[in-house]
């Protein structure tokens, strides 16, 4: 059995059937659809085990060279707790790690996002304005300083969007209201590449399977 | 008390992975940290996996509606855990096989999905009611433009046009937001960490 072919035919028929939903909901797009949640589903378990619990957990726990870390039985057990949830008797256990995720995520995202979300994009905006040469550049350079500054007054809800910070707020809207427009094409576009490249498969790699060169 | 662990274990982990950030004597304690996280909370997609498995099986059970399609998730799922376990997951072995053959095409097709929706929605959504809804829908329209050959063909400015919109307004608006939420960020985890919001403890007080 030659298992490329095979593999092009399953990915083209798979493909199909969850296109079909264009025309309107099917049993082929249904049975494709629910293929890919349990496939999915699996791929995650088996990737976890296999990149975080074996080398994170297992590896500490039972070291090459010998002996038994018990320290590492604490996050064990902690994951079964997580587990448990779905025992009614026993789902108050889920709360210890569930605060343990929560606490340690705060505290790292807390610090991330503050270093690079908040400070490196304040770094970034605190730019001269004659940066780049041309008269172009200039106008570019406010026209990033003053969106940024009046895009921050517009998230700023302690104080009322009246007078000068109403007006320094309806500029941030203005820049807002452009920057979703970008970033809705451009995601628009990059999902429009993604059916580009399925067509493509469609066209050069299935229908050659069928002796259809095109 | 039954609360008070929790928002102790709470505390405790949040102030060392800040603490850590700063005091590089706590730097080892906060790797250790992180890798406790990381193993408890990759607990949650075996939550998942439980209660997908539940979900159908009920449905089978009961013979819910679609229910006959709920054999061909459990089917999936099984077959992905058996051979990954059993058969290993290194290029060339049937798990690989399965998802580059066959898990790669849906997730493509399902995401490429999207851009008729996506599409369909904004032709609904998009109404050219005042300037800022026009202005919207122009800069959207300019950047698809811009990427692809017929911008190019109508006019040779439109790519500068829409590379322009991408690293000035653009940049402008998508840094107001990430500095906006990260100091929402900053707040919620402070409030998280000292135990003022505890709804992730179940909505209890």
């Amino acid at each position: 059995m030659n298992w490329t072919v095979l593999g092009i035919w399953l990915g083209a028929l798979l493909s199909l059937s969850l296109y079909s939903f264009l025309y309107r909901d099917n049993p082929f797009y249904k049975f494709a659809e629910h293929l890919f949640v349990g496939m999915s589903a699996g791929y995650w378990v088996i990737y976890t085990i296999k990149n975080v619990l074996i080398p994170n957990w297992w590896d500490n726990l039972v070291p090459a060279e010998g002996g038994m870390q018990p320290i590492w039985l604490i996050p064990g057990f902690l994951g079964l707790f997580m587990i448990l949830r779905v025992v009614p008797k026993l789902s108050g256990l889920s709360r210890m790690s569930l605060s343990l995720i929560v606490g340690t995520g705060a505290g790292l995202s807390m610090t991330a996002m503050l270093q690079t979300n908040a400070l490196a994009q304040v770094n970034g905006t605190i730019i001269a304005l004659g940066q780049g040469g041309g008269w172009f550049d200039w106008v570019s350079n406010i026209i990033i300083v003053t969106g940024v500054v009046c895009g921050l007054v517009y998230f700023f809800f302690s104080k009322a969007h009246t007078g000068i910070v109403g007006r320094t707020a309806n500029v941030g809207i203005t820049i807002l209201m452009v920057a979703f427009g970008a970033s809705f094409g451009y995601t628009v576009m990059a999902r429009i590449s993604l059916l580009i490249g399925q067509t493509q498969f469609m066209l050069f790699e299935w229908l050659p399977t069928m002796g259809i060169h095109l | 008390m039954r609360l008070v662990i929790p928002l102790m274990i709470t505390f405790v982990a949040g102030m060392i992975m800040i603490l850590q950030f700063f005091v590089p004597a706590t730097q080892s304690m906060g790797e250790s940290l992180q890798e406790w996280y990381m193993i408890v909370a990759s607990a949650a997609i075996f939550l998942g996996a439980v209660n997908l498995i539940q979900v159908h099986t009920h449905k089978i059970r009961f013979k819910l509606k679609n229910w006959k399609y709920s054999p061909v998730t459990i089917i999936g799922f099984s077959v992905m855990i058996l051979t990954g376990l059993f058969l290993g997951i290194e290029p060339g072995r049937p798990f690989d096989y399965m998802f580059s053959q066959m898990m790669v095409p849906m997730g493509a097709t399902m995401f490429s999905l999207l851009a008729f929706f996506v599409a369909s929605a904004a032709f609904r959504a998009f109404r050219a009611s005042n300037w800022r809804a026009t202005l919207l829908l122009v800069s959207a329209f300019v950047v698809m433009l811009g990427r692809v050959p017929i911008g190019t063909m109508i006019w040779d400015r439109i790519p500068l046009i829409s590379e322009w919109i991408m690293q000035v307004p653009n940049l402008a608006g998508q840094r107001a937001v990430m500095i906006g939420a990260a100091m929402g960020m900053v707040a919620t985890s402070l409030r998280m960490i000292f135990g003022i919001e505890r709804s992730y403890l179940g909505g209890a007080d």
